[in-house]
């Protein structure tokens, strides 16, 4: 096993002419350029929640605002009713304060299975450039939710909207630490509006295996 | 899988006759080169990206071996298992191992042409493992007895939908339905059950994030994370070519990949994926693989043909390709078809396996243009062929004309006698109009289209009249 791994590894090194005064030097670099962290062209940071919208709906989502995490079940509520969409929700812990029931609407917390209609996520980023979802998994946050039902309802709090990944990625650093197992998610998952294929004559049909609609509602 | 190129020119010949694969090529033809143009117009920064990318690329390259330690180091310090394997069978092997080790019965597949170039399937199927391809494009090809793709990103862009649908009544047992919609519903329906209880998923790789030791994904479908989330065990499979060093250069290349290869800003889902599920996570893997393939790659680095290390598998060279788009992918037989292909098929199988390829290209230069890696398509395909000659791979008939040319070319009074004839032969075929329509000795040439005719003298009877003129001048 590492006979193959030395292997190819020797043969990339004889490839490169490396020795060993050119290896220290190569170490060298590649932990330079990981620190360094350079960028290229980047998005615009201005209007970003408009941007984020108006992207959003490019890549097929629908979106609706609202002024306080409070309004979010009502909101979810109207909507589903608009589109004749079932009232059961399997919801991500961190919303599960939110009164739901009260908007008649009736929420389990926890991951979602196969049997489950409607998911509702928050969202660790949003990205203005491509009207974009960053979701991270965690012991409160399973990626099924935003996966495996057929509709999936992000909350979007209007703070959470950076200009870009990159943007994004600093954030992360700062939460998870680029070090240890303990905090780097096990998934990351950027999401653009329902899932599709073109696969068959190149014509774009909506829910190919993931979401067949994704509704944005942004707070604040 | 097993290599068909030799036949390539016969195999074009079929696929110039097939009625039904020419009208389902023309039904798609330019659209993708349409949808990149639109998406690079849109996008101011596109040329800053492209050359960013491109350094990218190039720097992970020089310092290869370094790269791959580093992803290797951290991606086992985030609990994944990274193994090497030499070849596409070698990798076969080290996937069949970890189904036996897990009790894997059923393995569920998204998109890896890696996979492809090792024959996973039928290996797995010998293994006594299930494999499911559940991208809708793979598995229709899987359930139409393992017909290979025809695209690296469109793998059923030479069928039709009444082809699917024919296909899909067949296997499905349901009623025919020619509404594409319906036929992308069905084909959820069947693989969700899949999904659920597959004991692996088996993903490839666009980009190994030296960083994090992360894998990232491209998908628009969501199979790509059905795969990756619900399984016990996750195989991600892939070439050592595919490391980045961090977070901010996979932005970069997110945002040059989707817009070269369906002119999307992004795909639906980018996912990033760094070792198994955590204590206490709801769902997730609770064993995570790479399988890193060398299979020709080592030989390329440091040689003059390392810039085709750089490729980033997203089709622009062979959605904007001539060729590929009068023949479509089959006739290349392999499994990278189009430019890209042309080069990668002849180094990773032979050039005496694929010897046709090299030339399967007008030299337009199209894909160099639109490679958002900056890969001289062109330039290696020359330089392929350079190659055969060299070692003495081309037909005798090539040969022998070659050498007379040379005779005569090093021979100048001969060469402009030769030449003289030569554009005055062209000239009477041309019956005084500007192109030639049949041409007497070579009709292969005009089949398809037709032949410049030449100017009335050649540059040496024009040089020498000139000259004339001049000396008579100069004497008066």
């Amino acid at each position: 096993m590492s006979g193959t791994r030395d292997d190819i590894l020797g043969r990339l090194r004889r490839q490169l002419g490396r020795t060993e005064a050119t290896r220290a030097e190569a170490q060298a670099r590649v932990e330079a350029v990981i620190a360094a962290r350079q960028c290229g062209p980047r998005a615009s940071a201005d209007a970003l929640i408009e941007r984020f919208i108006e992207r959003a709906r490019a890549m097929l989502s629908t979106v609706d605002r609202c002024v306080t995490e409070a309004d979010v079940p009502a909101h979810c509520a109207r909507w589903l009713a608009g589109q004749s969409l079932p009232t059961g929700l399997v919801v991500a812990p961190p919303l599960a304060h939110l009164d739901w029931s009260a908007a008649g609407l009736q929420a389990r917390a926890g991951a979602a299975d196969g049997d489950d209609r409607v998911g509702v996520t928050g969202c660790f980023r949003a990205i203005a450039e491509t009207g974009t979802l960053m979701l991270r998994s965690g012991v409160d946050m399973p990626p099924v939710n935003s996966l495996l039902p057929e509709t999936h309802i992000a909350v979007v709090p209007s703070g959470h909207i950076v200009a870009d990944m990159e943007a994004a990625w600093a954030d992360a650093r700062q939460e998870w630490g680029s070090g240890g197992a303990g905090g780097w998610p096990r998934a990351v998952n950027f999401v653009s509006g329902p899932s599709r294929t073109a696969d068959i004559e190149q014509v774009i049909v909506l829910g190919a295996h993931g979401p067949f609609r994704v509704h944005l509602l942004v707070v604040g | 899988m097993d290599i068909r190129s030799m036949h390539f020119v016969e195999r074009v010949r079929e696929r110039l006759d097939d009625d039904e694969l020419q009208r389902n090529l023309k039904r798609t033809r330019g659209r993708n080169a349409a949808s990149r143009a639109a998406a690079v117009a849109a996008f101011s920064d596109f040329d800053a990206v492209r050359q960013r990318a491109t350094e990218i690329r190039r720097s992970v390259l020089r310092d290869l071996d370094v790269w791959l330690e580093r992803f290797e180091a951290k991606a086992t310090e985030r609990g994944a298992t990274v193994l090497w394997a030499r070849d596409g069978e070698h990798a076969c092997e080290l996937i069949a191992d970890i189904a036996k080790r897990h009790g894997v019965r059923t393995v569920v597949k998204s998109k890896s042409m890696v996979s492809e170039e090792a024959g996973l399937n039928a290996a797995l199927e010998a293994a006594g493992v299930r494999p499911v391809e559940t991208d809708l494009g793979e598995y229709i090809l899987q359930i139409n007895d393992n017909e290979p793709p025809s695209h690296i990103i469109m793998p059923v862009i030479h069928k039709s939908k009444e082809q699917v649908s024919e296909l899909f009544a067949r296997v499905h047992g349901t009623p025919p339905k020619t509404d594409i919609e319906a036929l992308t519903h069905e084909a959820r329906a069947v693989l969700r059950p899949e999904f659920l209880a597959a004991d692996m998923g088996l993903s490839g790789g666009n980009f190994l994030i030296a960083e994090t030791g992360s894998v990232a994904i491209v998908t628009n479908e969501g199979n790509g994370r059905l795969c990756t989330t619900l399984p016990r065990v996750h195989v991600a499979l892939t070439g050592i070519e595919k490391v980045i060093p961090t977070l901010e250069d996979l932005s970069t290349l997110l945002r040059i990949l989707p817009r070269s290869a369906t002119g999307q800003a992004l795909t639906n889902y980018v996912s990033m994926l760094t070792g198994p599920k955590h204590a206490g996570d709801p769902d997730g893997p609770d064993h995570m693989y790479f399988v890193l393939v060398d299979g020709g790659r080592a030989d390329l680095l440091g040689s003059e043909f390392e810039d085709m290390l750089r490729c980033i598998r997203c089709g622009a060279c062979m959605n904007h390709c001539p060729v590929y788009q009068t023949v479509g992918g089959h006739a290349y037989g392999w499994v990278y078809p189009g430019p890209m292909g042309s080069v990668l098929t002849p180094l990773y199988q032979g050039l005496e396996k694929a010897k046709d390829l090299p030339h399967a290209a007008t030299l337009c230069n199209q894909c160099g243009v639109v490679c958002p890696v900056s890969i001289p398509l062109p330039e290696l395909m020359r330089r392929l062929r350079e190659k055969q000659v060299e070692r003495g791979l081309r037909p005798w008939s090539e040969r022998l004309a070659l050498r007379a040319w040379a005779w005569v070319a090093g021979r100048p009074k001969l060469y402009a006698l030769a030449s003289r004839i030569g554009v005055r032969y062209l000239r009477w075929l041309a019956d005084g109009r500007d192109r030639i329509q049949v041409m007497g000795l070579a009709p292969g040439w005009t089949a398809q289209r037709d032949f410049p005719a030449p100017a009335a003298k050649t540059f040496r009877e024009l040089h020498a009249e000139r000259q004339r003129a001049k000396s008579r001048g100069g004497a008066r």
